[in-house]
């Protein structure tokens, strides 16, 4: 885990330093300082390539579900939705089975298994974006059609309300299939950073546990998971953010269709597949514009959802090393 | 009396027996979800892969690396777009990398107490995250809107910005896992702080900070979003960094979503060495890495 606090000397700052040094002081506070310079530099020119858009169509843009390059009429909510249900899918999925695989890491499995296990799942988390794309259009999307999507419809299609998520033709590419090929790039993250943190859970508290009898199951639900729900939830949000930005997999199975509708089986577009898809064909400033609103709203719900992420990973570590 | 009392205690020990079995089914049915998750994501592993070494090696050959990209309709090879994304990423390692060391030691050797290091920190691991669609956009606005053009200076900048955070992330921990005792050593020696940096802290990283290194090199092998409006693509083979450039990515992307089947089986192609370059990277770099966390 980041941020384990290791106790290192202090470099005695206030030593008058050679020239050479003052100048090696100067050469690393600039480069961290650039660090900070991109982040803010990025959000600024993000936010001014987007101004002509914001201005054009004011608050509107948020709730607007247009999008017709013809008129020149941009609305984000289509995208927004896309991006949302998506991840609502993927996420949905990705912390039960993220979960699960923490639990046979560390409970179940044997010793000699956990390491070869642990590092095929994080395999997963290697493989670019783009081959999850191709596999997701080719393999994946097929077999969805083929197989899942006309079951899901026979079987939850009557079903009163949830019904509509699964009515519709059995097309493989839309918004399920985009949800659960996410969930499957999300899952090395969030089952890592469980594994991890289920790890730190001191070995006095389990022993405890299961000295009053608990069983596996209700050591890791009553005390386990109460002991680090925060890290936990920072997991599935450093996931989320994962899920919410991802693009060319999207891309790939989403179908860049920009209307709304209810069905989980149908197209749909994503904030990131609709800049991937329309960027470079985007032959007016406005359209362009656009686009970069997109993707600066993209980066303000990204920065919240990770740096929440951060903060909650940051008050396991902070508690523990208290301990 | 005693009959009664022997009768209670057998009918508490019949339901606390229950109770138990009850629990001991839940926990086996707990268990075994969670095996058939870990199953579950196994799958999904060797199905991926299963897919793109069977595609991509029916369209492997020599041709590959001999010829650049086709017209539609025509056959080729893939050597522009290979070389292509060879020259952005060593151009991205050569403006990251360094950028990327000296903030890492930056955060590691100003005791982390100053809040400009603890902001630092906070922001280089939200960019590690940050989708890198956006990273493209902004790289857009700044380089190629400027220079009215897509170029492969774009396109390795865009890399770099990805490279970034994580020689940082790296860079930060490996150097705060060297002991003390040996920066004292040399500061009581009278090294300057540079020398002490450059000759004892970096040579004991060193394994650490090449692992960082190489994840870097791997995440960016892969990244296709910062490069469809940076380096677009180039059709023909080109050395110019400051001209639009064919690269590894892009040319799948286009590729995989054409009609034609020369295309499509030169993407299935670029996919198996693209993941086979990046599979075989991050396994080296772990291989690396594993004796030092022993």
């Amino acid at each position: 885990m980041s941020g384990m606090a290791i106790s290192r000397a202090e470099i005695p700052v206030r030593r008058v330093g050679p020239w050479g040094d003052r100048l090696f002081r100067l050469l690393l506070a600039g480069a961290a300082i650039l660090v900070l310079a991109l982040l803010g530099g990025a959000a600024l020119a993000i936010f001014w390539g987007a101004l002509p858009a914001f201005r054009h169509f004011g608050p509107a843009f948020l709730t607007g579900s247009a999008w017709d390059p013809v008129r020149q009429e941009f609305g984000a909510l289509v995208p927004i939705y896309g991006t949302l249900v998506t991840s609502a899918v993927a996420m949905a999925t990705a912390v039960p089975i993220s979960f699960g695989i923490a639990l046979f890491l560390t409970e179940v499995a044997p010793a000699w298994l956990r390491a070869p296990i642990g590092a095929a799942i994080e395999l997963l988390a290697g493989i670019p974006s783009i081959i999850y794309g191709m596999w997701g259009l080719f393999v994946f999307a097929p077999f969805m059609a083929d197989h899942v999507e006309p079951a899901l419809t026979a079987l939850l299609g009557p079903l009163p309300v949830l019904g509509v998520l699964f009515d519709g033709p059995p097309l493989g590419i839309g918004m399920l299939t985009a949800g659960l090929i996410l969930s499957i790039m999300v899952v090395p993250f969030i089952s890592s950073v469980m594994r991890d943190v289920f790890l730190l859970v001191p070995l006095t508290l389990r022993e405890a546990a299961v000295g009053l009898g608990a069983t596996r199951w209700e050591l890791v639900w009553r005390v386990v998971l109460p002991h680090t729900k925060s890290a936990v939830m920072g997991g599935i949000f450093l996931g989320l953010g994962r899920a919410l930005g991802e693009t060319m997999a999207v891309t790939f199975v989403l179908g860049n269709a920009h209307e709304f509708s209810p069905s989980l089986l149908m197209p749909s577009t994503s904030i990131a597949a609709a800049i991937a898809n329309e960027f470079t064909e985007a032959d007016s400033d406005l359209y362009r514009s656009s686009l970069i609103a997109l993707g600066f709203l993209l980066f303000a719900i990204t920065f919240v959802v990770l740096a929440l992420a951060k903060l909650l990973l940051a008050r396991l570590t902070a508690g523990e090393t208290r301990r | 009396m005693r009959a009664d009392g022997e009768m209670r205690a057998s009918g508490e020990m019949r339901a606390s027996g229950a109770r138990m079995l009850r629990r001991q089914a839940v926990n086996a049915l707990a268990l075994g979800l969670a095996s058939l998750a870990t199953l579950a994501g196994l799958i999904a592993l060797v199905w991926i892969l299963a897919t793109i070494l069977i595609n991509g090696a029916a369209a492997l050959g020599p041709h590959l690396f001999t010829r650049a990209t086709p017209p539609p309709g025509s056959e080729g090879g893939l050597l522009n777009a290979l070389l292509g994304s060879v020259m952005m990423t060593a151009l991205a390692v050569l403006l990251g990398a360094p950028i990327g060391i000296l903030a890492g030691t930056h955060l590691a050797e100003s005791g982390g107490r100053r809040w400009i290091a603890a902001a630092v920190r906070f922001v280089n691991d939200i960019l590690l995250s940050a989708p890198s669609i956006v990273t493209g956009l902004f790289v857009y606005e700044i380089i190629v809107q400027p220079s009215g053009h897509f170029s492969g200076i774009a396109g390795a900048v865009a890399m770099a910005m990805v490279l970034l955070p994580v020689v940082v992330r790296t860079t930060d921990e490996t150097l705060r896992l060297v002991p003390v005792s040996l920066r004292e050593a040399a500061l009581a020696l009278g090294a300057p702080l540079w020398r002490m940096v450059l000759f004892v802290l970096y040579p004991a990283a060193r394994a650490g900070m090449l692992t960082g290194l190489l994840l870097g090199i791997a995440r960016i092998s892969g990244e296709t979003a910062p490069l469809l409006f940076t380096a677009l693509n180039n059709q023909y083979l080109s050395f110019d960094l400051a001209r639009p450039m064919a690269n590894m990515p892009v040319v799948i992307f286009q590729f995989a979503l054409s009609p034609y089947p020369a295309w499509q089986s030169l993407a299935w192609a670029g996919a198996l060495l693209m993941t086979l370059f990046v599979l075989l990277l991050s396994l080296g770099a772990r291989f690396m890495l594993r004796p030092r966390q022993g």
